[in-house]
């Protein structure tokens, strides 16, 4: 099979750099005495982290990365061999079965053991079991859980807020502190804000690029490029904002020149469908999986996937003047965090304003917090909108359920439909 | 008392009547009255008692209803028991029901709430979190606020508004409630073969249909009825079944489990029926802060509430002992993440303990045990014919 050869733009190349910039300062936590925080993406406190001088561990971020650099497979394995099911989360297996070889990280660099483990439960159980299993191979990290109530009534009331402000006054920062032997400063916090609203800025601003025709973006393959640094611990840095800016004037160039999206073999000449995406991608075939898309110049448009770490769209931003509220309330407005009801809103408005010719959703075995109610949900949206759904499985990291047949199969079809339908449309409008 | 095959055979019919008749029945008595359906595991029906509901747990159709329209909802790898509770939705089993509970369990029972809501069934949809902060003045003061949504909702619809007093008079109920099924656990404990599993199984599982009134006194009769000196000892070793709090096994499972030569002796099959250990205090100006208090620090251990400060693996354990049990049968539905991500956990620890187990899947819909009777009959056997120390079971006195 040819090497491809693949392009990068440069704020891909950027993202690349921080993302090797922290993995260095992981593995040198040890000599500068910097202390090492285990946590999850969705409801991150990445500000307090940074607050207490802290590193961000994302074990889910390591499992995705494993899997685009075919290591997953012999972790999932490992984890398997100690009694871990085939039936659950595989990013789960992918990280224990990684620390079981030696927690060497996805760039070929050794994770320092955590010494907090902080656990912003929102919007997916498993994380809870996760960090239950975590406490147990890392007896001397200390826990903190921080339990962010499910918007069940599509709203966030103040008994919510008040609840996970009280968890933490009463828990997150004293044992933060504790372990970091930094006192709690709230001034400090209130900087770090002012970054994150600023990058959130940016990143709303970006991937509302894509109503543009042609997209200029991919707001779903390339988009999981982008929310990586607002997601892994650079929310709330200058580094992040100035990211953000290259990125949107880099994208603001491409519509200048009426271009479409850069895939991993280049331009992609010509934009055909519009597509809104639900649920996470592949990450084990990752490239093949994009490749079926722009293959047949389907570009996506607006994704779920790309709300999972905060939901920036509907206008919510954190508040520098309100710190521990407006960290409450991140984590709360998290995608998977939000209810079915809100979940069909959010994506018929994305169809709608973005102009989508359909709607595919991926959905992922190993991921009940998504894929639970889809089928529902897809009913829901296809009724309301008349639109195409297509609906595809696969899984996050375990490469035994990625079957590319049955995938390319069932996507050439639904993009036919497509096509007739938009040939239909055309004879109706002349 | 009534002849005790009558009050199991009742008990039966009443755990698996999937149109609810009995506390439809009920609720037609009175107009003031409602009804709450509420998902596994755990939920405090004391408070519904005492705004004038009736709560009805919904464990899913079993092996009693074929699924058609729920397959349409869910994928093939998600557990069962959505799929079997949204036909029953369709097919207007729950019609005359009020309202609905999904207590936070796991991301499909969560997501189901939200089906419920887009399909707009029942009066209100309350999806409960349950506190995961085991702080009173935190967590505590959060599950408060949780209840009295619930509360809000059904005065909503009846009118009734809750006094400490109703609210007292309720728990003593489920105080009684508990304490009974309590006692019936411990008698079976020294001697299981005077109540079977499976009819013990239909006994618990029909209170979660019927006022607790009616269910304390069918309770009341067991009880005498195990104390006297009733069935007869086999040999079969005594067994912990754990790990199918929420879908449950049909109850030829059950009975496979007993034929293959165990005991089971303690369970968490009906674990909302026995979340809370011991009373709740029913004297309290309020009562919520007490329920509240008591989830705090009187549960049981589930694999649905986060167990840092009280590792699982060891109340587990202790339960074991305290039932002088052999071992434990895990026993996952398939593809339940709450039960399947604690197995590791469990299972390196009793390694570590050397407590034996077995581990199994199973679906609510599937009625063929050859291979979990032969693997139980093996752990069973291996049990009774190769371990020094004699079976714990002592003579029947």
């Amino acid at each position: 099979m040819a090497t491809i050869e693949v392009i990068k733009e440069r704020s891909m190349i950027l993202q690349k750099e921080m993302i090797e910039g922290l993995f260095n300062d992981l593995e040198k936590a040890h000599e500068t005495g910097k202390k090492v925080c285990y946590t999850f993406v969705p409801g991150n406190l990445s500000e307090l982290i940074r607050c207490f001088d802290m590193l961000p561990v994302y074990p889910e971020i390591n499992a995705l990365q494993s899997a685009m650099r075919k290591k997953s497979a012999a972790y999932i394995k490992e984890a398997e061999r100690h009694a871990h099911s085939e039936d659950v989360c595989t990013y789960v297996k992918c990280d224990v079965g990684m620390l079981m070889k030696g927690n060497i990280g996805p760039t070929g660099q050794k994770l320092p053991p955590p010494d907090i483990l902080l656990l912003s439960y929102t919007g997916c159980f498993t994380f809870m079991k996760w960090f239950e299993t975590l406490k147990r191979e890392y007896p001397n990290a200390k826990v903190v859980m921080i339990h962010t109530p499910y918007q069940e009534g599509g709203k966030m009331t103040p008994e919510m807020v008040n609840y996970m402000v009280k968890q933490m006054h009463e828990e997150v920062i004293p044992k933060m502190e504790e372990v970091s032997g930094i006192k709690y400063d709230e001034n400090k916090l209130k900087k770090i804000l002012q970054y994150s609203k600023e990058a959130e800025d940016w990143i709303t601003k970006i991937f509302e690029t894509p109503k543009h025709r042609p997209s200029p973006i991919d707001a779903y393959f390339a988009g999981v490029y982008y929310i990586g640094p607002i997601n892994i611990g650079f929310r709330g840095t200058p580094e992040a904002v100035e990211y953000y800016k290259e990125l949107y004037n880099e994208i603001q160039e491409r519509i200048r020149l009426g271009l479409g999206p850069v895939t991993p073999e280049g331009e992609m000449k010509e934009e055909k469908f519009r597509l809104v995406v639900e649920g996470p991608p592949n990450w084990t075939s990752f490239r093949e999986f994009w490749k079926i898309f722009y293959d047949m110049g389907a570009v996506i448009v607006a994704s779920s996937y790309t709300k999972v770490g905060g939901v920036y769209d509907l206008g919510w931003r954190h508040d520098p003047e309100k710190p521990l509220q407006s960290l409450a309330e991140y984590c709360m407005n998290c995608y998977t965090n939000l209810n079915i009801p809100q979940r069909i809103d959010l994506l018929t408005k994305c169809i709608k304003e973005y102009g989508a010719d359909g709607y595919v959703t991926n959905s992922i075995k190993s991921c009940n917090s998504f894929s639970a109610g889809q089928l529902a949900m897809m009913r829901e949206i296809e009724d309301k909108l008349e639109i195409p759904v297509g609906f595809i499985e696969s899984d996050l990291v375990d490469p035994r359920y990625f079957s590319y047949s049955n995938i390319k199969n069932r996507l050439e079809s639904y993009f036919q439909m497509l096509s007739q339908r938009k040939m239909m449309e055309a004879e109706e409008t002349h | 008392m009534r002849n005790i095959n009558n009050i199991i055979s009742r008990c039966e019919e009443l755990a698996f009547d999937l149109d609810f008749t009995r506390a439809k029945e009920w609720k037609n008595e009175d107009k003031s009255r409602v009804i709450v359906g509420y998902m596994p595991i755990y939920f405090p029906r004391e408070i519904i008692h005492a705004a004038g509901g009736l709560p009805v747990a919904i464990f899913g159709g079993g092996d009693r209803k074929q699924i058609i329209k729920g397959d349409a909802y869910y994928q093939s790898y998600i557990c069962h028991i959505p799929r079997s509770i949204i036909d029953m939705a369709l097919d207007k089993h729950f019609d005359n029901f009020d309202g609905f509970i999904f207590p936070s369990i796991c991301d499909v029972l969560r997501n189901l709430s939200g089906i419920f809501r887009t399909k707009g069934f029942g009066k209100f949809v309350k999806y409960m979190d349950f506190p995961q902060n085991f702080l009173p003045e935190v967590g505590g003061v959060f599950y408060q606020d949780e209840m009295r949504h619930v509360l809000h909702y059904i005065k909503e619809i009846n009118g009734i508004k809750v006094t400490p007093e109703r609210l007292n008079h309720s728990i003593g109920l489920y105080n009684k409630n508990r304490r009974l099924i309590e006692f019936i656990y411990d008698i079976r404990e020294k001697y299981p073969w005077r109540l079977s599993m499976k009819d013990w199984y239909h006994i618990l599982r029909a209170g979660t249909v019927i006022p607790v009134e009616e269910h304390n006194e069918i309770l009341e009769e067991v009880a005498e009825y195990v104390k006297g000196d009733v069935g007869q000892r086999q040999d079969k070793v005594k067994v912990v079944l754990s790990g199918a709090f929420c879908e449950q096994p049909s109850v030829g499972l059950i009975r496979s489990v007993e034929d293959a030569g165990c005991y089971i002796v303690d369970d968490d099959l009906q674990l909302g029926s026995r979340m809370v250990i011991g009373d709740i205090d029913a004297t309290s100006e309020e009562p919520l802060a007490a329920i509240a208090h008591a989830y705090i620090f009187q549960s049981r251990y589930s694999s649905s509430i986060y167990d840092v400060d009280n590792p699982k693996e060891y109340r587990l354990a202790k339960i074991v002992e305290e039932r002088n049990a052999d071992g434990v049968i895990f026993a996952s539905a398939s593809f339940c993440d709450p039960s399947l991500l604690d197995a590791p956990i469990f299972q390196n620890a009793f390694d570590r303990m050397g407590i034996r187990y077995i581990a199994f899947q199973f679906s609510e819909n599937i009625n063929q045990f050859k291979v979990i009777k032969e693997q139980v009959g093996a752990f069973s056997d291996s049990i009774k014919l190769w371990e020094d120390e004699p079976s714990s079971i002592p003579v029947a006195e």
